[in-house]
């Protein structure tokens, strides 16, 4: 017999929208390193406008979360599970809003031509999102291996940023009319380097929820 | 299975040395291979448990799951049941109060219980307290009216009745019964008080007055508490035994039970998946 149906119900609805959360937010990195890319403005703005979105469903997950501890006071596993919900909306909220900088950074840059293709750092973009992919999946399969796997790979992401930066500050001795540029792009592959961090913190969040203790996965 | 290290605890030099602390603690209850059986059913399992002093241990598990049994074997209540047979050990402060050679009366003395429903004498409030030492032989009034007033006031209740002693303990309302009755429990100065499921008769007000009680009991007191509330037990208990079926299906510190149980069973208690 089927105990608690409705807990179970407003627990799955929580994991719902945590992973629409999570969707908007690798949609977020990935409209604005098209917008970066194509130096398409309108699109940037678009992508500050939707943010509010986001906004919305964080709002959403944290007041279905206290409504579910107010009225179910949960314990152990199901304790965590909100808990957690509440931790990995906050870091994909701030994902969500690395997406909006990124594209402030790409009207900062306006119609002036890159001084460099942007390999590098749509490579870190696609590492990060597909981080935060896994890192959902890995949250509704309560899969801890998966997990560790994305907190691995932020090594590759960091070491990107590292390359990245150091090319951008060479061009930089060359071509210093482009300061302006390089800083925006700079900033653009901090925010991605940081989504990848937050990406990691979902890791840990994970191994809380499974294990009931503490992991550090960023060594 | 991935390598990964987990965050040092801050404060391990505390939580040893509450550790020590708790493992110097004496053993009021210590049951070993306890076995009860109600004509061929088999209530309790090989029953192993060793109850702290001082503590709140709180048994939960489904209806018929032998947690009530468990607590009635301690003051040998059970007996009164026709058809029982038990089996195993039950040593409370060493001695085995199944032994024969053991005064039951002697038992009662130092294990004082309270029960699902308030059960006041239909006496004045003054009488059920000073009911106990009067039959213990106390006479002197001096000395009944200070037990009666320390009673009173350990049991949170002094306040509510200081003014209408000598008035029939029924006009009571059922929370301030309940308080009357673990005052009267006080009276005989016990050294273990059991409760089964104390404020399950109550209001919600009742019941964390008494929660509130139970805390400050500890000090003085062991307390075993039967109950089906859940949150009563991780509110108020120090440790806690999950019994199933009979047997005991996980015995930890109640923060662990409630957060990390080991037993999947346990988990599916607490988390309301069944029972």
């Amino acid at each position: 017999m089927a105990v608690r149906e409705r807990f179970e119900y407003d627990l799955q609805e929580l994991q719902k929208k945590l992973i629409e959360i999570g969707n908007f937010a690798v949609e977020a990195l990935h409209r604005s390193v098209e917008a970066l890319e194509t130096q398409n403005i309108e699109l940037a703005l678009e992508i500050i406008d939707d943010d509010n979105q986001a906004d919305i469903l964080y709002e959403e997950i944290n007041d279905l979360a206290i409504l579910l501890i107010a009225k179910q006071q949960p314990v152990a596993i199901d304790l965590r599970r909100i808990i957690v919900a509440i931790k990995i909306a906050t870091d994909i909220e701030r994902i969500a809003d690395f997406g909006v900088n990124i594209a402030k950074s790409t009207i900062r840059i306006g119609s002036e031509p890159l001084i460099k293709p942007i390999e590098h750092i749509k490579e870190m973009y696609e590492i990060s999102t597909e981080m935060l992919r896994l890192s959902l999946e890995a949250f509704t399969e309560e899969d801890i291996a998966k997990a560790k796997k994305v907190a691995d790979m932020d090594d590759q992401v960091d070491d990107l940023y590292g390359e990245t930066i150091k090319e951008l500050l060479q061009i930089n001795l060359q071509k210093p009319e482009y300061l302006p540029q390089i800083t925006q792009l700079s900033f653009v592959c901090r925010y991605l380097e940081r989504a990848a961090d937050h990406v990691t913190n979902i890791s840990e969040h994970i191994f809380y929820l499974v294990k009931g203790r503490q992991y550090d996965l960023n060594n | 299975m991935p390598v990964v290290t987990e965050k040092a605890n801050l404060n391990t030099k505390t939580a040893n040395l509450n550790q020590k602390a708790k493992e110097n603690k004496k053993v009021v209850y210590h049951t070993k291979d306890l076995n009860l059986w109600y004509g061929e059913g088999h209530a309790l399992k090989n029953i192993n448990l060793a109850i702290n002093e001082n503590e709140v241990t709180a048994i939960i598990g489904p209806s018929g799951c032998g947690k009530s049994t468990y607590i009635k074997t301690l003051n040998r209540m059970v007996e009164l049941v026709p058809s029982v047979k038990i089996s195993g050990e039950i040593l409370y402060r060493e001695r085995n109060i199944l032994d024969k050679s053991f005064k039951v009366e002697d038992l009662r003395t130092s294990v004082g219980m309270v029960f699902q429903k308030p059960n006041p004498f239909p006496k004045s409030i003054y009488e059920n307290v000073a009911y106990g030492p009067k039959i213990h032989g106390i006479r002197d009034k001096k000395i009944l009216d200070e037990i009666v007033e320390k009673s009173l006031r350990g049991a949170a209740i002094w306040d509510e009745v200081k003014d209408r002693l000598n008035q029939n303990a029924y006009g009571l309302s059922g929370g301030q019964q309940q308080r009357l009755c673990i005052a009267r429990c006080l009276a005989i100065e016990p050294d273990v008080i059991l409760m089964d499921e104390p404020t399950s008769a109550l209001d919600p007000i009742s019941t964390l007055k008494v929660e509130e009680l139970v805390q400050e009991l500890k000090e003085e007191f062991s307390i075993i508490i039967v109950t089906h509330n859940m949150q009563q037990a991780a509110r108020i208990s120090d440790k806690t035994a999950f019994f199933l079926n009979g047997e005991v299906i996980e015995f930890a510190e109640t923060d662990k039970i409630f957060s990390t149980p080991s037993d999947k069973r346990t988990e599916d208690y607490i988390t309301g998946r069944f029972g």
